[in-house]
């Protein structure tokens, strides 16, 4: 995009005319940088440190409740999304993700926070076209796409004829 | 009275008798905390809804700066007003509590000035006496309409705004006394494909130099004929650009006080989640009719042009990969008895 022309997409001043492509060049010069690798720093340790409460929790389903590492799966999964509902809801994670940048939005934390602030966001819409339309609105795609994922997996598996070990 | 190709003159210099400026808890906060007229603590303003909130703003603006005026609501001849939202739903639910006849207008981010514009030429011309113009808008619901849910962890670049949650009212009338409004100068749409509406300061910049360089060549005035020149919202990488092109072009805007609106309504020190500042059809509205109109009264300013920029974009366009059309619309100002 850009620099396909279009009606009226120049802009003649007194002396100096501007198109697409000599302005996006100014633009860019006075674009503040991004610090690409604060930003992978920042995204490991936020990341890193979702991980490691939610190992934390693992260990203590395995260790108080006498769970298999699998049995403890599905209710650590649980914790931390109330965990990322809860920060959702009193207006914190938004904030968390400002500084962490993917770190908080690859983790499962991310995904329960994309639905819990859309079905907030769309609450005063009504609870059937409001927040049952909407709570997938971000998330949506994210199984869609993990779903198509999960098929080219299969099937490359299957032609390759590679036996699948369930843990 | 047109002169040149695209300015109003208005040789009657209608009054602004009337003006209010009311805002939210950020811009409370902000360096011109004092000059509004109404600061509210908290966003939901009582309201069940961001929609609602938006309303009441606009609502309450509208109601200060008629009383501001000595004017009563019956008097009221006309009403024009815009918002962000779809349908401008804010402007006409408002109008419905006004009572006058309405007419509504979209310009985004300009339509402080679009409507302060026409306000003006409806009393030049002699077709009103006392005009009600305006706009508002909340951070919640331009979020909502234009960006992600408010609560979404998503990482803003540096080159975002934060939209103004406030609304500005004007009265304008063809007697009485108050800060007259001398020109108007209605900018062309510019795009220069910029698509990324993370960066709206960069989208609209040339659109604002447009209308400053249309503005000078249709009045034959120069940067120096006024006190202080300042755009809508381009924030801190808007302006920079605004002020290199005018330069390369000839025009030396530092003959003047020449700032953003989206600058100057927070504190970028202290509020860093402003990003690179303000947004939104509050923003030039509020400092225009809190802090400017203020400043004129007192006497500090004698004479100034407020270049309000909008970015026309909807979250289809930008969705399906357009380019953002940009709008400037420009109103000098002047002190009374010049």
């Amino acid at each position: 995009m850009g620099t396909k022309t279009r009606p009226g997409s120049k802009v003649k001043l007194n002396s100096l005319s501007l198109d697409a492509k000599n302005y996006k060049q100014i633009a860019k010069k006075h674009e503040p940088s991004r610090n690409v690798f604060a930003n992978c720093v920042r995204a490991f340790l936020a990341g890193g440190v979702i991980c490691v409460i939610g190992q934390a929790v693992q260990e203590f389903f395995k260790a108080v409740f006498d769970m298999t590492e699998r049995e403890a799966a599905n209710p650590t999964v649980a914790v931390m999304i109330i965990l990322s509902i809860i920060l959702t809801s009193m207006g914190v994670y938004d904030k968390i993700a400002q500084w962490a940048g993917a770190g908080s939005a690859v983790p499962v934390t991310g995904f329960a926070n994309s639905m819990c602030s859309s079905a907030l966001e769309s609450r005063t819409e009504g609870l059937v076209l409001g927040v049952g339309a909407n709570m997938f609105k971000l998330a949506g795609s994210v199984i869609v796409f993990g779903v198509v994922a999960a098929f080219i997996v299969g099937v490359i598996y299957a032609i390759f004829g590679i036996q699948v070990r369930h843990l | 009275m047109l002169i040149g190709s695209q300015t109003w003159e208005f040789s009657s210099k209608p009054a602004i008798i009337g003006s209010s400026a009311v805002v939210g808890p950020d811009e409370g906060k902000g360096p011109l905390a004092a000059d509004f007229d109404y600061v509210f603590d908290n966003l939901e303003l009582g309201e069940t809804t961001w929609e609602k909130a938006e309303r009441k703003l606009l609502e309450h603006a509208g109601s200060i700066a008629i009383m501001q005026a000595g004017i009563s609501k019956e008097q009221l001849q006309y009403f024009v007003g815009g918002d962000l939202m779809n349908q401008i739903i804010s402007a006409s639910f408002a109008a419905r509590t006004f009572g006058a006849p309405y007419l509504g207008v979209f310009g985004a981010c300009s339509t402080s000035m679009e409507s302060l514009a026409l306000a003006s030429l409806m009393v030049d011309s002699g077709n009103a006496g006392y005009v009600l113009a305006g706009t508002a808008s909340h951070n919640c619901t331009v979020e909502k309409q234009f960006r992600y849910p408010t609560e979404y962890g998503s990482q803003k670049p540096p080159t975002a705004q934060y939209t103004v949650t406030g609304s500005g009212c004007a009265v304008v009338s063809a007697k009485g006394s108050g800060p007259r409004v001398t020109h108007a100068t209605i900018g062309k749409i510019q795009d220069l494909g910029i698509s990324d509406p993370f960066n709206m300061g960069a989208a609209m910049a040339p659109a604002a130099a447009d209308t400053i360089v249309a503005h000078f060549r249709d009045t034959g005035k120069t940067p120096q004929d006024y006190d202080l020149i300042v755009t809508g919202d381009l924030a801190a990488v808007g302006l920079p650009i605004v002020k290199d092109i005018l330069k390369q072009d000839g025009t030396f805007m530092d003959q003047t006080d020449f700032q953003d609106c989206g600058l100057m309504i927070y504190d970028r020190g202290k509020q860093p989640y402003v990003f690179a500042g303000g947004s939104g059809c509050g923003c030039s509205a509020v400092v225009t009719y809190g802090h400017i109109l203020k400043r004129i009264q007192k006497g500090d300013l004698n004479r100034v042009l407020i270049v309000a920029t909008g970015a026309l974009l909807s979250p289809l366009s930008y969705q399906q990969g357009e380019s953002i059309p940009c709008i400037a619309h420009a109103v000098a100002i002047e002190k009374e008895g010049l």
